[in-house]
C-alpha cells in the first residue's frame, strides 16, 4: 500500500504523484486527507486500486481506462467523464452528470445521484458500460443512452415512492435502464418503452447486482426483492421523420 | 403516390444521339436518376441533385444538367425556395435540411475588403527570389520572454515555452468526422496535411486505424457525443479541440442520420447501426465558462498538457465568449462563421443563425487586445473561406490561421449540391455506400488537395510580397493594410478598418 498525503495539495501536483507511482510499478495507491480536488485518477491507465479518503472534487476518472477507485465518503459532479474501462466504487452519494458518454467499465455508488446520469452512454457487444446507483436519481437519467446498463435500486426509499426524476431516457436509442421501482410513462421520453423484467433481465440482474453488493456490503437477496421495471429504446430512429428534404 | 408540388429543380438530359449506351451515368449517380430501359437510359430527373458525376464520367458528353424551365411564377418577394419548402412542409409537417453552408446571396464582407500593396515609396519583395515565410504556430505565447547570459555572455532563453503547433502554412483542414464524410476523404486530408505539413481534424467520430500513420498531422475532436474518445484516442494527435458549435448550425447539435451509420461507423462510434447519431446541442457538462474551463484542464491533465482549441459558432457575443474561452485555459479558440459548411443543417438554422467570420474575427481580435490576452491563445478563422484571397484577409482581421472544409471537398470532386446528409454523394466523399466510397482514390485525391494547397500558399506569398512584408507574421491583425469598398461607416468600424480612398 502506497500512501499519499494530499492535505492542501494542488490538484495538479497531486495527480502527478499519483501518476507517477503508477509509473513505478504501484497497484495499490492509498491517498488521505483528500478535500476537492479536481482531476484524480483523470486519463490514468492501467491496473492499479486507488483508495481516496476525503471527497474528492469534479471530474474524479474522466477518461480513466482500467484502474478501480475507490471512494470512502461522498463524490462530486463529473465523475468517470467518457470512461473507457476500470471501476468506481462510491460508499456514499454522488453528484451531477456522472458517467458522461461512458464507454466501458463500472460505476457503483451505494446513495443517490443527481441530475444526467448515465448520459450518452454507449456500448457495443463486448464493450459495455454499467452504473448502479443504490439510492435516488434526479431528472434526465439516461439520456441520448445508446448502450450499456444503468440500475437505479431506490434502496433507502419505501417501496411504490418514485426514485427517479422526469425525462427518464429521453432520446435513448440504445442500452437498457432498470428501475426497482414505479415508473410512469408520463415521466419518460417519447423514445422509451416500459416493459416488465423477464427471467433473462433477471440474469442479468443478478450478475450486475452480485458484483454490487459484495463491493457495498449489501445483501444481494434482499436488493433482488423488489420488482424491477425495464426501459429500452422503441425505435432506433426516433427523428426519422423530421425531416422534409 | 401523389405528385409533389414541388417540382424537380434540374433537368437531367441525355442526347440519344451521341449516347452510346454505355449505362456508365447509371453507375455512377448515387441518387438513381438513371435506369436502364432496354434500350436506352431512362431518365428520373426529380432525383438529380446537379451534382455532375455523371455529366464528367459519360465519355461522348451526351448528358446536360439543365435548370428545369418549368418553374413557379417569377416573384421579387417571394423566392423559389420559400415557394418550393412551403410546398414541401404541407406534404410532409418536416424541416428542410440542407447541407454545405448557406448559399444565400446577400453582402460577403470578404468582397468588398481590399488589401494594400507597395508602390514607390516602399519597396515590394519578389516571392519567388526572396526568402517569404508562413509558417505559423498555434498555441499561447508567453506575454515575456526572459534571458540569462552564462559566463561566456551568450544569451540563454529561461521562459518556458508552452506548447505550439507548427504549421508549414496558416491553413488547416476543419474537422469532418468518419461517418458524416467517408474514411477515404478522411485519408485524402490526412495525407494531404502531412505532404503540405499542416493539420486536419478528425471532428466527432473517432480516429480510425487507417489514420494512425498521421496523427502528428491530426488535431482529435471531443464533442457533446463523446463519440470515439478514449485515453489512446486524446492522446493520438497533437491537439484536442472541443466542438462547442459550428458555424453552419450554432446553437443545435450534429445529427448523423441514419443511413450513413453502417457497421464500421457504428463501431467506431459505439452505437446501435443504422440509428441516428446524436450529439446534442449542449454539452450537458458545460452550462458555464468555468464547466468548460474544467473540461479543457480534464483533458490537459489526461494528455500531459497538449494544447486544447476550442470551436465555437460565431453568435452576437461572440467577442465576450472568446475572451471566456481564453480565460478558461484554451489555447486556440476556433470561430467558425455562419457561412461555414455542414453534412447537415435544418435550412433555417443554417441561412439565419450567427454573424458573418469577417465582423467575429474583428471584435474577437479586438477584444482579446482590450484585455491584454491576445497571446493567450491563437485565433483559426473559419466558415466559408474560398481563396488565399479570403484566407489573407482574415489574417489581416486578425486570425492566427484559417480552416477550410468545403474548398478541400471541392478538390475531391464536391460540388456543392448541397446533399451530403441523405448519404448518396456519388463523389464518394459524403456518404457510406462502399460502391461509392470506393471511388475516391485517397492517393489521386490527396494529390490534388496538396497542389490546392501549394498553390494558396504560392498565392499568400504574392499578396506578402505585394505588401512588401516577407513574412505572415507582419500580416497578422494588420489592418492597416485592409480598405473597405462599399461598406457604411458602422461596419468599418466594427471592423476596424478604413474606408478606401483614406
Amino acid at each position: 500500500m502506497f500512501e499519499i498525503d494530499a492535505k492542501d495539495k494542488y490538484y495538479r501536483d497531486l495527480n502527478e504523484e499519483v501518476r507517477a507511482a503508477v509509473d513505478s510499478g504501484e497497484k495499490d495507491i492509498r491517498l488521505k486527507n483528500v478535500n476537492g480536488q479536481y482531476y484524480l485518477a483523470t486519463g490514468l491507465r492501467g491496473k492499479v486500486n486507488i483508495t481516496i479518503e476525503g471527497v474528492p472534487g469534479n471530474d474524479l476518472s474522466a477518461f480513466m481506462d482500467g484502474p478501480t477507485v475507490n471512494i470512502k465518503s461522498n463524490a462530486q459532479d463529473n465523475i468517470a467523464n467518457t470512461m473507457n474501462a476500470g471501476k468506481i466504487v462510491i460508499h456514499g452519494s454522488a453528484g451531477d452528470v456522472l458517467g458522461y458518454g461512458m464507454r466501458g467499465g463500472k460505476m457503483h455508488i451505494r446513495g443517490d445521484v443527481g441530475y444526467r446520469v448515465g448520459i450518452h452512454m454507449k456500448g457495443v457487444k463486448r464493450q459495455s458500460p454499467t452504473i448502479i446507483a443504490g439510492g435516488t436519481a434526479g431528472d434526465f437519467f439516461g439520456e441520448y443512452m445508446a448502450g450499456g446498463v444503468l440500475i437505479l435500486l431506490g434502496l433507502d426509499s419505501p417501496e411504490e415512492s418514485p426514485i427517479v426524476g422526469d425525462y427518464l431516457g429521453t432520446g435513448m436509442h440504445g442500452g437498457t435502464i432498470y428501475i426497482r421501482g414505479p415508473v410512469q410513462q408520463k415521466y419518460c421520453g417519447a423514445e422509451v418503452g416500459v416493459m416488465e423484467t423477464d427471467a433473462d433481465d433477471k440474469k442479468v440482474l443478478e450478475k450486475h447486482l452480485k458484483e454490487y453488493c459484495a463491493d457495498l456490503g449489501l445483501d444481494l437477496k434482499e436488493v433482488m426483492s423488489r420488482p424491477f421495471k425495464k426501459l429500452i429504446p422503441v425505435s432506433s430512429r426516433p427523428y426519422g421523420n423530421l425531416y422534409a428534404y | 403516390m401523389f405528385k409533389s408540388q414541388a417540382p424537380p429543380i434540374f433537368r437531367a438530359t441525355i442526347d440519344t444521339d451521341k449516347c452510346i449506351r454505355c449505362k456508365r451515368c447509371i453507375q455512377n449517380c448515387g441518387w438513381s436518376t438513371y435506369s436502364w430501359g432496354g434500350d436506352r437510359v431512362q431518365i428520373d430527373t426529380s432525383k438529380c441533385v446537379n451534382c455532375l458525376r455523371c455529366y464528367h464520367y459519360c465519355p461522348t458528353e451526351a448528358i446536360e444538367i439543365l435548370k428545369e424551365e418549368t418553374r413557379f411564377k417569377d416573384n421579387g418577394y417571394w423566392s423559389y425556395n420559400h415557394i418550393r419548402n412551403i410546398k414541401r412542409q404541407a406534404e410532409t409537417g418536416g424541416i428542410p435540411l440542407t447541407g454545405m453552408g448557406c448559399d444565400r446571396e446577400g453582402t460577403i464582407l470578404f468582397d468588398h475588403l481590399m488589401l494594400d500593396a507597395c508602390q514607390v515609396t516602399n519597396p515590394s519583395i519578389d516571392p519567388l527570389r526572396e526568402p517569404m515565410e508562413l509558417k505559423t504556430f498555434l498555441g499561447k505565447k508567453p506575454s515575456k520572454l526572459e534571458f540569462t547570459k552564462d559566463k561566456n555572455g551568450k544569451r540563454k532563453l529561461v521562459t518556458k515555452m508552452p506548447p505550439n503547433l507548427e504549421l508549414a502554412a496558416p491553413v488547416i483542414f476543419s474537422p469532418m468526422s468518419y461517418g458524416s464524410i467517408s474514411l477515404n476523404a478522411q485519408k485524402v486530408l490526412a495525407r494531404a496535411a502531412k505532404e503540405c505539413g499542416i493539420l486536419m481534424n478528425t471532428g466527432e467520430g473517432g480516429l480510425h486505424e487507417d489514420l494512425k500513420p498521421y496523427t502528428s498531422n491530426i488535431i482529435v475532436q471531443v464533442a457533446s457525443g463523446r463519440f470515439g474518445v478514449n485515453p489512446e484516442y486524446l492522446n493520438a494527435g497533437v491537439a484536442v479541440e472541443i466542438k462547442i458549435g459550428q458555424g453552419a448550425k450554432p446553437g443545435i447539435g450534429g445529427h448523423l442520420p441514419g443511413e450513413k451509420i453502417p457497421l464500421e461507423v457504428a463501431k467506431a462510434r459505439m452505437i446501435p447501426v443504422g440509428t441516428d447519431a446524436l450529439s446534442p446541442a449542449p454539452q450537458h457538462d458545460i452550462y458555464s465558462i468555468e464547466d468548460l474551463r474544467q473540461l479543457i484542464y480534464a483533458i490537459k491533465e489526461a494528455t500531459n498538457y497538449k494544447p486544447v482549441s476550442v470551436k465555437i459558432a460565431t453568435v452576437h457575443n461572440v467577442a465576450a465568449i472568446a475572451s471566456g474561452i481564453v480565460r478558461a485555459g484554451a489555447d486556440i479558440v476556433y470561430l467558425d462563421g455562419f457561412r461555414g459548411g455542414t453534412g447537415a443543417a435544418p435550412g433555417i438554422i443554417r441561412d439565419h443563425l450567427g454573424i458573418p467570420i469577417e465582423h467575429a474575427l474583428a471584435a474577437v481580435d479586438d477584444r482579446l487586445r482590450q484585455e491584454g490576452i491576445r497571446n493567450e491563445a491563437s485565433i483559426i478563422a473559419a466558415g466559408g473561406i474560398r481563396s488565399a484571397a479570403d484566407a489573407a484577409k482574415a489574417i489581416a482581421l486578425g486570425a492566427d490561421a484559417v480552416a477550410i472544409g468545403t474548398a478541400a471537398l471541392m478538390t475531391m470532386g464536391c460540388t456543392l449540391c448541397g446533399k451530403c446528409y441523405t448519404g448518396n454523394c456519388s463523389w464518394g466523399i459524403t456518404t457510406q455506400r462502399p460502391e461509392l466510397t470506393a471511388r475516391l482514390d485517397p492517393e489521386v485525391y490527396a494529390v490534388r488537395l496538396s497542389n490546392l494547397i501549394r498553390a494558396w500558399v504560392h498565392e499568400l506569398m504574392e499578396v506578402l510580397g505585394a505588401l512588401g512584408v516577407n513574412a505572415v507574421e507582419s500580416l497578422r491583425g494588420s489592418r492597416e493594410r485592409l480598405r473597405g469598398v462599399g461598406l457604411d461607416a458602422q461596419t468599418l468600424d466594427m471592423l476596424g478598418i478604413k474606408p478606401a480612398g483614406r
